[in-house]
């Protein structure tokens, strides 16, 4: 039955895990799980109008992108600073390291934290980033390199092997 | 062929390569979190969940009016989602909560210490005639039979034979409509929804003893 929209519940599943990611990585991982359930709220209620054959997890992407942005703001206007180094509360070694990473991203400007999150954990082409962020493809790419190069250096000295 | 001054980057930076998967109890909290927040913000427009029964996996499934589709594991349980989708609202979660009521009743009603449901329903999958057919069945009592001419009579047609046939075999809710009680003139069982192995098993545990 192409054409037609499948069950939500299949949208969760298949996409549920790569939008988890995007948050952590934008928004580091305590604020992820709000963000990530605003994003799927709002997917919900908007999805009857969304295009059959439409590419779902660039439409979430971009829900996220409004939500996190959101959120960035709202920290902003915080009145105490936040602690940009959290305590995971993960069990395991894995994501322990997984934690590392994300708050290692979370000292990386936005510009660069978004589009290294779109591209590399998104997996979007950088004309998609590009028309998400704002600014062009070759800006998008240059955010994403610059950030990936902080990331080597600051990530990358005591992390796995 | 890439032109680009910049430095090729590599699909998947190898940072991100290391970071493991995220686990099932993480996605399945968020998830039912979801649920719970749509049926708070009012759009969990379908709710579905499966349970085990001596007729195999069943599929239920509920709006906020009641229980609207219940579905044997010969209907293709994703099939039928699919349908929901269509002809109801893609807004389809699998939220259990909604489901307790029912889920408890038909588990009941196999182990037989129930013999009528008690459970608010959603007729909108039937129109017209079939749904008049659906809402003439639950006069046929627990253990009874009724034929499909007398069905026919009952729901104000007595030529319309046919067409209880047909309301039978799209019954949206069966078991809970008990569509299985319906029976040809000649006393041979005839069709059902779930198969007439399913049908039978139904008529036999209504008349054990």
């Amino acid at each position: 039955m192409s054409g037609i929209l499948p069950p939500f519940e299949e949208i969760v599943i298949k996409h549920g895990r790569t939008v988890l990611r995007v948050c952590r990585a934008v928004l580091g991982p305590l604020d992820a799980d709000d963000a990530w359930s605003e994003t799927f709220l709002a997917a919900l209620r908007a999805y009857p109008t969304l295009r059959p054959g439409s590419n779902v997890e660039a439409w979430l992407v971009t829900i996220a992108h409004r939500k996190a942005i959101d959120q960035t703001r709202a920290r902003a206007r915080r009145p105490l600073p936040v602690d940009p180094l959290p305590e995971h509360p993960a069990p395991s070694e894995a994501d322990r390291r997984d934690g590392d990473l994300w708050a290692a991203m979370q000292a990386l400007p936005l510009k660069q934290r978004v589009a290294v999150a779109y591209h590399y954990v998104a997996g979007m082409p950088y004309a998609d980033v590009a028309a998400l962020t704002g600014g062009s493809q070759d800006a998008a790419r240059r955010a994403a390199a610059d950030g990936i190069a902080t990331l080597r250096k600051t990530y990358g000295k005591g992390g796995p092997p | 062929m890439m032109t680009t001054h910049q430095p090729r980057e590599p699909e998947r930076s190898d940072l991100f390569a290391a970071v493991p998967a995220i686990d099932e109890e993480t996605i399945r909290r968020l998830h039912d979190r979801l649920a719970r927040d749509a049926q708070t913000a009012g759009l969990l427009d379908v709710a579905y969940r499966t349970i085990d029964s001596p007729v195999g996996p069943l599929l239920l499934a509920a709006t906020p009016k009641g229980l609207v589709r219940v579905a044997y594991g010969c209907e293709d349980h994703d099939k039928v989602l699919e349908r929901l989708a269509h002809d109801l609202s893609p807004r389809i979660l699998h939220a259990p909560a909604r489901l307790d009521a029912a889920a408890k009743e038909i588990d009941e009603y196999f182990a037989g210490v129930r013999q009528g449901f008690d459970l608010p329903v959603d007729f909108s999958l039937a129109r017209g005639f079939r749904r008049l057919v659906l809402t003439r069945l639950r006069v046929i009592g627990y253990g009874q039979t009724a034929s499909y001419a007398a069905i026919a009579v009952a729901a104000g047609n007595p030529k319309a034979v046919r067409a209880v046939g047909s309301a039978c075999a799209t019954n949206p809710i069966p078991v809970i409509v008990p569509c299985h009680r319906v029976v040809r003139s000649d006393g041979s069982i005839g069709q059902y929804v779930g198969g007439v192995e399913a049908k039978k098993a139904l008529l036999t545990l209504e008349t054990a003893p």
